[in-house]
């Protein structure tokens, strides 16, 4: 079976986002950029899989920039054995829409034929949380989002799902999407060797026009503001005049 | 001339650094107040480095090292830079001089090193001779084939884990015309050879938990297998193997002060008095403009004496003048660093004060600031006769 992990190039999570001064969106120029956390996971899934004998390749896919070549190596250099590159844009500053992307990696899965797709929850830029999403729906295919755990035997995978409630376990069919969660796994550093390896394995550049999409944007961001600095707060002397500072702020 | 860092390179940067941030950030205050590294997290640090295949990555691959360049390794010490040294000790880097065993000392030592299995320490200084290493008093005798070693050495870093150590010790004298000159030979020595004591030494006020040891020799007999290159050629395998180590110091402190800078800048950022982020005044201000552009500057000079050793070219002055100056920088960075934090800055509440401690070893050990001093100077006056 093969494995596709699509993996986004995103601001890194150390980094102190600062808006761009018209407001267009978030300043990345000269800012450290890394793989999606949450891709990070699925990669580290995926060749946990294929370590466990259920998977055989694990394909990493970007679609973006030129310079999310780095995203896939560093994907390479965790394991994955091979990439798929999809350059969407020359602007840094263009967010590829999820619609975009989905319709690319249905494009790859047609060509590729893997029996999963893993994907991260949402990317921490835009937080969208909707590729995967649109990628089962696209597909026709069976979809396991938000998983904390994930098993698969033969036709079938058990999932674990964190929802608001708690924990509800799912099985589904293969082929299937599944996006992963934080508590899925905890993703490995980059060996020395695996580093050095990375340069030499295959890593295929395509264009959106490859398959057949449009990648310009729909949406428009009319606006982006920096979130509301957190007013100070207050120190009460017990608890009934807490309760009262609660009712006088209709918290209660 | 290109200034990019490679992809492999800049995956080994963001390795090094994660494991830091996530494997010795978390255990750094812990050991500031212990003094101590606890065995199993150093067994533990070390394994997972092994598992890595970062153990020994400055040795080459036909012994099992990674064989990284000395630039790639240059980038690898500064990114350990940031952590604590008593932590990165175990992100295992031996002492390249290693490389001069020969024979069956390549499995008793050599490859044991490599492979983690056994620590080594590198014992060149003394009481009464430091900056002046050839004053040693340390010395050896013959007797019957064997060698004879009396005498001590201080300051020996590594000390508590190393299973044996490279020792630097008299093997003669020769008389010269600018007077007598002592005749060097490095030795390996195993902990628990019988006449050889390895013992704790001072308390220091950088690095804590990075502990320095005394060696005391007491008529302790050592075979010619013992012996780390040529009788009578210490010097030798000193200045082939040793003369990059002042690089990693230089990289040490762009790391380091790199770290404090972001404590700096936020603080900076942060911090309000006079009804405005204190960066608003220019006094703030233009101190952290001047660190930024001396980190700059020694990271620059440290990755470009790297290069000039990749490169086959002469590396000794510009080595001296990044040690010189990289350590010099540190000690300004953590002092301003320290300073706008105010009185915030000497407490342990922040790892400031200690980045502050720690900067002062770094003048002074594997040659002092006079001395790097020394070694330019006469690079640039010696063909001139002056
Ligand atoms: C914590 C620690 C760990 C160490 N670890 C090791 C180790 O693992 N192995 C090892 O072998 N050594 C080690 N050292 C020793 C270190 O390399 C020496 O401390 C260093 O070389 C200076 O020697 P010294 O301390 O004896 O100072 P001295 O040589 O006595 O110098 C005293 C002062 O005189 C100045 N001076 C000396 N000669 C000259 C000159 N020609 N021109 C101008 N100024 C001069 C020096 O710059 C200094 O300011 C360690 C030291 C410390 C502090």
């Amino acid at each position: 079976m093969k494995v596709i992990v699509p993996v986004k190039r995103v601001i890194d999570y150390n980094v102190k986002v600062r808006v761009k001064a018209d407001g267009s969106g978030v300043d990345l120029a000269n800012v450290k950029m890394s793989m999606n956390p949450f891709d990070e996971i699925a990669v580290e899934q995926a060749i946990r899989l294929k370590e466990a004998g259920k998977a055989d390749e694990v394909i990493a896919v970007s679609v973006g920039v030129k310079q999310a070549q780095e995203t896939l190596r560093t994907a390479l250099a965790m394991g994955a054995d091979r990439a798929i590159l999809v350059i969407a844009s020359d602007d840094v500053h263009t967010d590829i829409e999820p619609l975009t992307v989905a319709k690319i990696l249905k494009g790859i899965i047609d060509e590729e034929q893997p029996g999963l797709v893993l994907c991260g929850k949402q990317a921490i830029d835009n937080d969208m949380n909707a590729t995967g999403q649109m990628l089962s729906a696209l597909m026709g295919w069976s979809q396991a989002t938000f998983a904390s755990e994930l098993d698969i035997d033969g036709d079938s995978a058990t999932v674990t799902r964190e929802v608001d409630g708690g924990l509800q376990t799912i099985k589904v069919n293969m082929p299937t999407v599944v996006t992963v969660d934080l508590r899925l796994n905890e993703p490995r550093y980059a060996s020395l060797p695996n580093i050095m390896k990375a340069k030499k394995k295959p890593l295929d550049e395509k264009t959106a026009a490859d398959y057949g999409v449009d990648a310009s944007p729909r949406l428009e961001i009319v606006n982006t503001v920096e979130p509301a600095a957190r007013a100070a707060g207050i120190k009460v002397g017990s608890v009934d005049e807490l309760i009262e500072k609660l009712k006088e702020a209709g918290a209660v | 001339m290109q200034f990019g860092l490679s992809e492999e390179q800049n995956m080994i940067v963001d390795t090094v650094r994660s494991f830091v941030e996530n494997e010795i950030y978390p255990y750094e205050s812990e050991v500031e107040q212990s003094g101590q590294v606890p065995h199993e997290l150093g067994e533990a640090l070390k394994q997972k480095v092994i598992d890595l295949g970062f153990y020994a990555c400055n040795f080459p691959e036909e012994v099992g090292g990674a064989g990284l360049s000395h630039l790639d390794f240059t980038l690898v010490e500064r990114e350990l830079g940031r952590g604590s040294m008593a932590l990165t000790h175990f992100f295992g880097r031996p002492q390249n001089i290693l490389m001069a065993c020969e024979g069956d000392q390549r499995e008793r030592y050599l490859l044991p090193a490599v492979r983690g299995e056994k620590m080594d320490a590198l014992a060149m200084t003394e009481p009464e001779a430091g900056s002046d290493v050839r004053g040693m008093k340390c010395s050896a005798m013959r007797s019957g084939g064997d060698w004879i070693i009396n005498g001590s050495k201080h300051f020996i870093s590594g000390g508590e884990h190393a299973d044996f150590f490279i020792v630097f010790v008299a093997t003669g004298e020769d008389q010269t015309p600018k007077g007598p000159k002592k005749r060097i030979t490095a030795f390996l020595v195993d902990r628990g050879t019988p006449g050889f004591e390895a013992r704790e030494g001072y308390k220091s006020v950088s690095h804590r938990g990075y502990k320095n040891y005394v060696l005391d020799f007491t008529d302790c007999r050592l075979p010619d297998a013992q012996v780390l290159g040529e009788v009578d050629g210490g010097f030798a395998v000193m200045n082939e193997w040793l003369y990059a180590t002042r690089l990693t110091v230089a990289a040490f402190s762009v790391g380091r002060a790199r770290r404090c800078f972001d404590y700096a800048l936020n603080y900076a950022a942060e911090r309000k008095q006079f009804g405005q982020q204190i960066s608003k005044f220019q006094g703030v201000s233009f101190q952290i403009a001047d660190m930024i552009t001396e980190i700059d500057a020694a990271d620059w000079l440290t990755l470009s004496g790297a290069w000039r050793l990749d490169q086959g070219l002469p590396a000794n002055r510009e080595i001296a003048s990044a040690k010189l100056y990289a350590t010099e920088m540190l000690a300004r960075v953590t002092d301003t660093t320290l300073q706008i934090h105010g009185g915030m800055g000497l407490m342990d509440d922040y790892p400031i004060e200690r980045f502050w401690r720690d900067a002062r070893v770094e003048r002074i050990w594997d040659g002092t600031s006079e001395i790097q001093r020394h070694i330019i100077s006469r690079d640039l006056f010696r063909p001139l006769g002056a």
